[in-house]
């Protein structure tokens, strides 16, 4: 059962982030990767509410594991990373580096602080 | 980064690049279909590892650290065999978006680095913080090394055979001496 729903919930999460990708690269034309921030940052959120709200293995497989797992991706991070190093400046791929990980922390606590509020 | 695509960043989808920007209209449903059941794939088998090496809240998240790294690792090698243009139109959504992007996360990177700052093991947090970003640009690099260079000795080695067969001396010397200076000279004019 907890194999059918991380399946699940990634098959949806990765062509999500191939989507999200696509449309948030199609709007401006710079080679900095704001797609793949957007996705990992989003799916950061994501993650970080449900860690902290009460919900049970099942939904936690569903939409952990398998949905923000799949959204987000460290390959994809990482190889831009390395290509803005060679193609643009090691500045340039700092900036991505530190940006992203900030980012995606700060929404992980976001999303933790939100619940944690709503929850009580 | 040998020999990549020179315009390519995303190894998910990058607009500039012409295949990619075509291949959602020419092939929707294949494109989304590889995708999702390279997901599924790379998905479970990051889960298996997660549930195979648990780790304790203050503890260092070896499972996804070893997930992440070597992701990064297989894409570099994958990116530098696609670049060299020896795949199939739908091996990089598979492998690339599907497999090695459901396999790696980000999501729970950040959230397992924040519970440990929670649990109060900031020293822990920090340390797989910089250990995943560090290796996994190690690992990246390290992979697009590899395999740009078994590309380069198996194009060296099929060289002599189609070019000299009569002087496998002056052949082989050619194709082995050949196509290095060519290579170094592409990184120079890209890294200008």
């Amino acid at each position: 059962m907890t194999v059918l729903l991380i399946a699940l919930g990634a098959a949806v999460g990765a062509p999500l982030r191939y989507l999200t990708d696509r449309a948030v690269q199609s709007r401006h034309g710079s080679s900095f990767p704001w797609g793949t921030l957007t996705v990992n940052v989003l799916g950061s959120l994501l993650l970080g509410a449900l860690v902290a709200a009460p919900v049970g293995p099942d939904v936690a497989a569903l939409l952990g594991t398998g949905f923000c797992g799949a959204l987000t991706t460290y390959s994809t991070f990482g190889y831009e990373t390395l290509r803005l190093a060679r193609d643009k400046s090691p500045w340039t791929a700092l900036a991505n580096a530190l940006t992203s990980v900030a980012a995606g922390l700060a929404a992980a606590s976001l999303g933790y602080a939100v619940t944690r509020a709503l929850s009580g | 980064m040998t020999g990549a695509d020179p315009r390519r960043v995303d190894p998910d989808v990058d607009l500039r690049v012409p295949g990619d920007r075509g291949e959602l209209r020419a092939r929707p449903t294949a494109v989304l279909g590889v995708i999702a059941a390279g997901g599924v794939l790379g998905a479970l088998a990051r889960a298996g590892l997660q549930t195979a090496f648990p780790h304790r809240p203050t503890g260092f998240p070896w499972a996804t650290f070893a997930v992440n790294v070597t992701g990064c690792l297989l894409i570099g090698a994958l990116m530098a065999v696609v670049a060299a243009g020896r795949t199939r139109p739908l091996t990089r959504p598979f492998l690339g978006v599907g497999v090695l992007g459901g396999f790696t996360t980000f999501s729970t990177y950040a959230v397992d680095v924040r519970l440990a700052v929670a649990a109060g093991a900031a020293g822990t947090a920090l340390a797989y913080l910089v250990a995943t970003l560090v290796g996994a640009l190690v690992a990246g690099w390290l992979g697009d090394a590899a395999a740009g260079r078994f590309l380069r000795r198996r194009a060296a080695l099929a060289a002599p055979a189609t070019v000299g067969g009569g002087r496998p001396g002056a052949g082989g010397s050619r194709a082995a001496g050949g196509p290095a200076p060519t290579g170094r000279a592409d990184e120079d004019r890209e890294a200008r």
